[in-house]
């Protein structure tokens, strides 16, 4: 089980200033931690689509944003993923809950077929992941970070499993 | 109604450094009025989706206005993001959508709801506190100049009709845009 605080304890590392989000069913408790983050922004959005613009928007603002969102919602948003974060090469950090991985990954059913199309789909679109399946996992998101700045590309950190209160 | 052409060139005449970025038609168009750094002429970026990517730089940069130019078919294609600004509610956002009832640059095919849904209802019902409608040019530019000082974020339909120029399918890259933007911003900072 992952602890918010540690996902935390890595978005300040690598200077994230917004997050852009839309909540999943596995992730309910880290949005309580990074709510009570003083030093975040935090910009909600009705369909993730919109989240890919919105991060688009911040840093040509400037701003240094994540985008949190569920592997589903990683699927809505191709168009707009294709045409701002890829297409304006943005160095961008995503957090993309991988629903349904530890099923896969048991050989049990998955609740659907999210998992099934989620590592495809990122590799056809070219977007390098890691996945985060512990505590001591949690250190490759800046690796993931530091690897989107490098390339000018976004870069997604798989969350594999369900946040610990 | 009034053209398109003639409400760009009154936006452009109102304009100051507000950060502007337009799609589709306006993309196009707005070039003949506007040569800015803090202009961003999106094309291919994503239909419906300048409106979020206005909420982003609103965002970031609250000390400056910005401007997005929305197409009515492209803010039916993301209706949701009227709720995302109203919620977050930029003070400093004012989104237009420019709205002629057709999908131009593919040829003229009507969009749906064309003469029944109301995009100014829309924005108020998804919680914009300023929304207004306009149909005419005089009454656009008497209550423009009140409008652009108003704590937003600002939702403004503008019926106009085509400029009757020939639109291009063609797209164009602009990458080399967006990073000016970024640049002119960060020059803007210093």
């Amino acid at each position: 089980m992952l602890q918010p605080k540690a996902i935390i304890e890595q978005l300040k590392k690598c200077g994230i200033t917004h997050v852009v989000w839309l909540p999943d069913s596995e992730s309910k408790f880290m949005y309580d931690a990074l709510q009570a983050e003083k030093d975040l922004g935090f910009v909600p959005v009705c369909r993730e689509g919109e989240a890919f613009a919105v991060a688009s928007g911040l840093w040509v603002g400037g701003k240094n944003p994540v985008v949190l969102i569920q592997n589903t919602g990683l699927f809505e948003s191709g168009d707009v993923l294709r045409g701002t974060a890829l297409g304006l090469e943005l160095p961008l950090l995503m957090m993309i809950g991988y629903r349904g991985y530890m099923e896969l990954k048991s050989g049990k059913q998955p609740v659907d077929t999210a998992a099934v199309y989620t590592e495809p789909i990122l590799k056809t679109w070219g977007i390098p992941f890691y996945h985060i399946e512990t505590d001591e996992d949690t250190a490759r998101i800046a690796e993931a970070y530091k690897q989107a700045q490098e390339i000018s590309r976004p870069v997604a950190a798989l969350i594999c499993v369900e946040y610990n209160e | 109604m009034m053209r398109r052409d003639e409400v760009l060139a009154l936006l452009a005449k109102s304009r100051t450094d507000e950060v502007v970025l337009t799609t589709m038609s306006t993309a196009q168009e707005w070039p003949a009025f506007s040569q800015s750094p803090y202009d961003f002429n999106a094309r291919g970026t994503g239909m419906g989706h300048l409106p979020d990517m206005g909420l982003g730089v609103a965002v970031a940069c609250p000390d400056r206005k910005v401007w997005v130019f929305n197409g009515d078919g492209s803010m039916l294609m993301n209706l949701g993001v009227l709720v995302s600004i109203a919620h977050t509610a930029p003070p400093n956002l004012i989104l237009f959508v420019f709205e002629n009832e057709i999908y131009e640059v593919t040829g003229g095919q009507p969009i749906p709801g064309r003469g029944r849904a109301n995009f100014a209802e829309m924005a108020k019902a998804a919680g914009f506190p300023h929304t207004f409608d306009f149909n005419d040019l005089p009454t656009l530019e008497r209550e423009l100049p009140r409008i652009l000082k108003l704590d937003g974020p600002v939702f403004i339909n503008v019926k106009a009709t085509p400029s009757g120029k020939k639109l291009s399918t063609k797209m164009v890259p602009v990458l080399a845009e967006v990073r000016a933007l970024r640049e002119a911003l960060t020059q803007a900072r210093r």
